[in-house]
């Protein structure tokens, strides 16, 4: 039974060709790999291989033949002594019920449906029970006791980056680790921030727990790839075989006149990607209890720190099990006349235009949404129903941001609710200015939140 | 240093250095090494022939790069490694699935995007994994899987174990910035790794001569004190030896060493590249004289094994080829519910 050789499709847009020119003759033996035709594609001209051992038997298509389809039968083959190839019927019975299944079967997409909501509203409550007890930590040692108790409760966890071990860590966030942990597990990487976050990638692959240390996040940049293309995707291309538990961190955002490359915010760029969890703390206890949270998370997580914030204090539960959960929200100001929602050091201008404002009468309700993938929507959503406006605030860009993510969900989940079009406070859209005076006017102010406020409250 | 280093190399002779020089004599196969060859490789060949055929009928979508005429460089390269030892490659990935043992018809069904695919349809004939058999992708971004897999290297030393990984990727990746990061990091912490530069000549349209300064990629790890090795990667006994002796370096904790393969690939770089770069006569040569599935036959006839014994084997390929694409075209798409899992674990 001789074989078919049918049109072959030879990109992945060709529905037609011209067969330009067969380069062999009826009767002739043929081996795998001779080149037997030339076709004319719609991209380039290219040239047919046998794909199997025989005579040539008959050319169905004669050279010059231009529009033959995709999967017409140009050519018979015979094989040799080969076993009697299958009916050429057979092979295309095979192809033909790859059943597809009807796309009506896939589920309409609800709008939000990529933030799935796993919690309950965050309530007004204080999530660390009255009577907790607490000790005073600099957000720095936040971050620096969450690593230690992980790694004191896991060997498999180890930290690496520029300056962690020896010099302490460029913002002295490892200090104490190398002492105790030794260099096996506190390692100094050479600056190769693409280098080193692929190898801590691979070492995630091998089921190690790395947490990846940049200096700042502007140089993760050169890493961006190895943190979306490998970390971000492998679990999802393959198939859920390949698990990638490891932690990015280090200082994002605006720190102090260090001008343009090392003042960027990048919320919205690893918010954007699924298969990343992002997290972004304002407080030392929120620092350490998500820190410890990302660690022991299965999934790669960016962890956002700001560098102005390192020296603040807060009171932190004492105990090595505090854990705060990735994807939930904190209400860190109840309100019911207008929602704030901020996240990072957002929070500081938020929380300052709310004092302001319980002054002049205004009850601001303040979310620091902690975690910025998966956004706890539930919380912003329930609040807002309460309040009826929403102002956002960030140090980021204003464009595609968070807070315009925030603004677009609320629209769209919550317009009914709304008494005012939602407003943005951000960062000016320029790269960040070197002069005191400039960055002051590209970051935002407490003004412009209690003046945001005021706006959606249609007050003066 | 370099001197010193060039002696951890020497531990199968005199470093190597010249272009197609070959290497010292090594143990040759034994008779069931070499049939056992023949039939990976084949399997191999034939595979990806099938892939092509169905690439052309439209059941393969995409990026779909063939590894036909690179065979002899992932099998001989698998027999030189022990149970454990981890392996990582960039795109051109069926031969190294193959090599690894992943079952053809899951891989071939990742091909067609079936639900049964190794990665259930989701990754394509670019990322493809098995934990399981210690094969980490798979990856579609040139040079990303070196740091990976020094990565992988990373954690054999970290637990202490004795595990040493194959980190492929081609002559085009050689020039990729990260690569020499990787070079740097592994050599600077002895990371048991071996790099395999498999130099098919062509990244994807640009021939090596018209994209790099130097073309004797075996010497670009030597600034970092890495020694290599230029092997000729069309010879799978030659390809074996030298897997040998790297992978046992990196085992003894004496840190990575580059093999370059020089090998070819008979197709373009993609099915839908014309592969105007070269001549048609080039590609017949290379076939005619070089053939690494050849070559190991002639051997094995020489050797005594019959043709009847080989026709044996070329049927059982054949066969194994024909049901994974059977499978492979009956195999249901994905469920629709599979879009949204497998996101986060």
């Amino acid at each position: 039974m001789p074989t078919e050789v049918l049109m072959p499709a030879l990109s992945p847009t060709m529905e037609e060709g011209t067969l330009t020119k067969w380069l062999i003759k009826e009767g002739q033996e043929v081996k795998s790999g001779d080149v037997i035709a030339e076709i004319e594609t719609d991209k380039a001209t290219m040239e047919v291989e046998a794909v199997d051992e025989g005579r040539v038997a008959k050319i169905l298509v004669p050279a010059g033949t231009e529009n033959v389809k995709v999967n017409t039968p140009i050519a018979l083959i015979e094989g040799e002594d080969e076993k009697p190839a299958k009916p050429a019927g057979a092979e295309k019975e095979a192809a033909k019920p790859a059943t597809k299944e009807k796309p009506a079967a896939v589920k309409p997409e609800q709008p939000g449906d990529e933030h799935k909501l796993s919690y309950e509203p965050a309530s007004a409550e204080p999530e660390i029970a009255p009577g907790t007890e607490t000790v005073n930590l600099t957000m720095r040692e936040a971050l620096r006791d969450a690593m230690a108790e992980e790694m004191r409760r896991d060997p498999d966890v180890f930290l690496m980056g520029e300056e962690v071990a020896q010099y302490q860590g460029a913002y002295k966030v490892s200090q104490g680790l190398l002492e105790e942990f030794g260099d096996k597990r506190v390692i100094d990487t050479p600056i190769t921030e693409q280098g080193f976050a692929g190898v801590g990638v691979g070492a995630a692959f091998a089921g190690l727990n790395p947490i990846v240390e940049f200096m700042t996040w502007n140089f993760a940049m050169q890493a961006i790839d190895q943190i979306v293309n490998s970390a971000a995707k492998t679990h999802y291309m393959s198939g859920g075989l390949v698990h990638v538990p490891i932690v990015f961190r280090g200082p994002n955002g605006a720190a102090a006149r260090v001008a343009a490359q090392h003042s960027q915010c990048y919320s919205a760029w690893y918010a954007h990607v699924p298969g990343l969890k992002v997290v972004a703390p304002s407080t030392s206890a929120d620092a350490k209890g998500l820190l410890k949270s990302a660690i022991r998370d299965p999934n790669p997580v960016v962890f956002l720190e700001n560098e102005l914030l390192y020296g603040t204090h807060g009171d932190v539960p004492k105990g090595d099990d505090f854990l705060i959960p990735i994807g939930k929200a904190r209400i860190a100001r109840a309100g019911k006349d207008a929602t704030v929602v901020s996240f990072a050091r957002g929070m500081v201008y938020a929380l300052e235009a709310a004092e302001r404002l319980a002054k002049e009468g205004i009850e601001v309700e303040v979310i620091d949404l902690r975690t910025l993938r998966p956004l706890d929507l539930a919380t912003v959503l329930s609040s807002v129903k309460k309040t009826n406006r929403i102002v956002t605030v960030e140090e980021a860009w204003p464009v595609c941001s968070v807070g315009s993510e925030i603004c677009a969900q609320v629209a769209m989940q919550a317009f009914d609710d709304l008494d005012a079009p939602p407003v943005k406070v951000s960062g000016a859209d320029v790269p960040m200015p070197y002069a005191a005076n400039l960055e002051k006017l590209a970051l935002p102010s407490v003004d412009q939140v209690v003046a945001a406020v005021k706006q959606v409250m249609y007050v003066a | 240093m370099a001197s010193e280093k060039s002696s951890r190399s020497g531990s199968g002779g005199k470093r190597p250095t010249g272009n197609g020089q070959k290497q010292p004599a090594v143990a040759a196969f034994t008779r069931a090494e070499r049939l056992d060859a023949y039939k990976q490789m084949l399997l191999i060949r034939r595979f990806e022939e099938k892939a092509g055929q169905l690439y052309g009928m439209g059941h393969i979508g995409g990026f779909c790069h063939l590894y036909i005429g690179q065979e002899a460089v992932v099998v001989g390269l698998q027999m030189a490694l022990k149970p454990g030892d981890q392996v990582i490659t960039a795109y051109r990935d069926h031969g190294h699935t193959l090599a690894a043992g992943m079952d053809a018809k899951s891989v071939m069904a990742e091909l067609t995007g079936r639900r049964h695919g190794c990665s259930k349809g989701k990754g394509g004939s670019m990322h493809m994994f098995s934990p399981e058999k210690h094969f980490y992708g798979g990856h579609g971004i040139v040079g990303a899987c070196v740091p990976l897999g020094a990565g992988l290297a990373f954690a054999n030393k970290y637990r202490g174990n004795d595990r040493v990984c194959l980190t492929y990727f081609g002559d085009g990746a050689a020039n990729q910035g990260q690569v020499y990061e990787a070079f740097n990091m592994a050599e600077l912490w002895k990371l048991p790794v071996v790099f395999v530069i498999e130099n098919n000549k062509y990244a994807m349209g640009t021939s090596i001569e018209r994209s790099s300064s130097t073309t004797n990629l075996s010497q670009r790890g030597l600034s970092f004190d890495i020694p290599g090795e230029h092997v000729d990667g069309m010879d799978i006994e030659a390809v074996r030896a030298a897997g040998v002796r790297a992978i046992a370096n990196a085992r003894a904790g004496k840190g990575p060493t580059i093999l370059e393969m020089m090998t070819y690939r008979y197709r373009g770089h993609s099915m839908s590249d014309p592969a105007k770069y070269r001549t048609r006569e080039e590609v017949q040569q290379m076939r005619d004289t070089h053939d690494a599935i050849e070559h190991v036959r002639n051997l094995l006839l020489k050797d005594g094994v019959n043709e009847a014994d080989l026709k044996a084997i070329d049927r059982q390929v054949r066969d194994e080829v024909n049901a994974a694409a059977e499978f492979a075209l009956s195999d249901p798409e994905p469920d629709p519910s599979q879009l949204t899992t497998d996101v986060l674990v």
